[in-house]
């Protein structure tokens, strides 16, 4: 389990993130939501460690990340898989190398045994045969898929994911959403999805936090959202005409 | 400009800390030496025998006096060629070919979250990405120079024999003469330093780099200038100290 307590985040005179705490239970998916600007991605980056808050804790499964230097967080970190907005696929290595380069970093695996996992992690992602392209030779999804094939190929414990829609056509972005959400159920990972696609919170939010101004403003589940009063949130979530529609049939 | 230099220091200290593996350490080294070295052999090639050949005709026009001897147009572009053509022109050059590459390759990766995807898996970032490209500059370097020192030696003596302003005996006797083995010396310190120079801070403008493409091409741009002047006042330091 990850919790967060009072994360504040103060980039200048610009305060991004106020006071947030919540907890990020295992085989979940915890969403984050919010408009542009409303601190989702800073949070996510606090949380990982790449921004340090400035007032705050991050506590992954009892111990308190926020507190540890750069060694101490390695063995942590080892447990973090991560899929980025633009996929973040290394360009000089093939699809191959990207997924065995944590092996070969942070494991004493055979030369096949690493492979046996790469092609394994492929299968998973349906990328079988992939092996030998460049990432300048992948589609958007796929790049997606490489992504979320190398963030699991250490099994990780903790799944961090950053706008898995953007760019996606909604077919794509469906299966991409499916896969988070299988093999969250399957290796009961924690999984942190930041998102503002509509589909991917009513499809697999079993947990969400609504951010606005840089405060968490609600919180809830996929059913919940549906009933609540909260303004803000309505505005957000029911912004187009087709989720109203949506909305006014439940 | 001390928050830069302080900045500047704190990396480099970063860039050296213990692998979290050696061998992959190592592969990347050889990449980066095969990179540096191999693929900056064609343009020191060029403008070494260009060079060389070059001093050898401006030295000899400028000694028409029949009491100096024309071996000395030898010496003279030699001397040149060892201790200032070779390491400090060969250098700039690189700065512009490797430099650049380095601080636009590390910049791009910053700006497409590479970087971060290593930190996120516990990857020291600066010692994978920027050691290695400093230690193929350290190596690499006094390598490049010694062939450009030779390829220089080689232009003169082809200028010799294409323009028949010097014989190509006098030139080689010149080339003999009076030899010091300190201007070698000098030419591999300065190879030395001049790598570090240019690979750390080129490294250390692609690796602080904050936005897009624009960006990317402003560090580069940055490491160049940076580098380039940086060289200068090395060689001025060296040149002093050393000789």
């Amino acid at each position: 389990m990850i919790e967060i307590k009072g994360i504040t985040k103060t980039f200048g005179d610009n305060d991004v993130l106020r006071g947030i705490s919540a907890k990020f239970k295992p085989g979940k998916n915890n969403l984050i939501i919010g408009g542009s600007g409303s601190g989702k991605t800073t949070l996510l980056k606090c949380i990982v460690g790449l921004h340090e808050p400035t007032k705050g804790d991050v506590i992954f499964d009892g111990e308190n990340f926020t507190e540890m230097n750069f060694e101490q967080r390695v063995p942590i970190r080892t447990h973090i898989g991560m899929l980025f907005q633009n996929s973040a696929l290394f360009d000089s290595m093939t699809v191959e190398e990207n997924i065995m380069f944590p092996l070969n970093l942070f494991t004493n695996r055979t030369h096949a045994e690493k492979l046996d996992r790469a092609n394994f992690c492929l299968e998973r992602v349906n990328l079988k045969g992939k092996n030998k392209l460049y990432p300048s030779e992948l589609s958007g999804g796929m790049k997606k898929r490489v992504g979320i094939a190398r963030a699991i190929s250490m099994q990780p414990k903790y799944l961090f994911v950053d706008e898995p829609n953007s760019g996606l056509d909604p077919k794509t972005s469906i299966l991409i959403d499916e896969l988070i959400n299988e093999l969250t159920e399957e290796y009961q990972i924690t999984t942190v999805i930041v998102t503002h696609d509509m589909n991917s919170v009513m499809g697999i939010g079993d947990h969400i936090i609504f951010l606005h101004q840089g405060k968490k403003w609600w919180e809830g589940t996929k059913d919940e959202i549906a009933h609540t009063d909260n303004k803000e949130l309505n505005d957000f979530v029911f912004a187009s005409k087709f989720m109203r529609a949506a909305k006014a049939r439940l | 400009m001390f928050h830069s230099l302080g900045k500047y220091i704190l990396l480099l200290r970063l860039s050296f800390r213990k692998p979290e593996k050696f061998s992959v350490y190592w592969a990347e080294v050889m990449r980066e030496m095969v990179s540096v070295g191999v693929g900056s052999l064609g343009i020191i090639s060029i403008i070494s025998v260009f060079i060389g050949a070059a001093t050898t005709i401006q030295v000899a026009f400028q000694l028409s006096s029949p009491l100096v001897p024309r071996s000395i147009a030898g010496s003279i572009a030699r001397d040149s060629t060892i201790l200032e053509f070779s390491p400090t022109i060969s250098s700039l050059v690189l700065a512009g070919r490797v430099g650049s590459s380095m601080a636009s390759q590390i910049g791009t990766m910053r700006v497409t979250e590479q970087i971060d995807a290593l930190e996120i898996m516990g990857v020291n970032a600066p010692g994978y990405l920027i050691s290695p490209k400093i230690i193929a500059g350290v190596t690499m370097f006094p390598i490049l120079v010694i062939a450009s020192i030779a390829l220089g030696i080689f232009g003169g003596w082809l200028a010799c024999v294409l323009s028949g302003d010097v014989s190509p005996a006098d030139y080689l006797s010149g080339v003999h003469e009076g030899f010091e083995g300190l201007t070698i010396r000098v030419a591999i310190v300065k190879a030395i330093v001049f790598g570090f120079i240019i690979t750390s801070i080129c490294a250390y403008q692609g690796f602080y780099t904050n936005g897009g493409a624009l960006e990317v091409g402003q560090s580069a741009t940055k490491g160049v200038v940076y580098s380039c002047v940086m060289v200068l006042f090395a060689d001025l330091v060296i040149t002093r100290v050393m000789l």
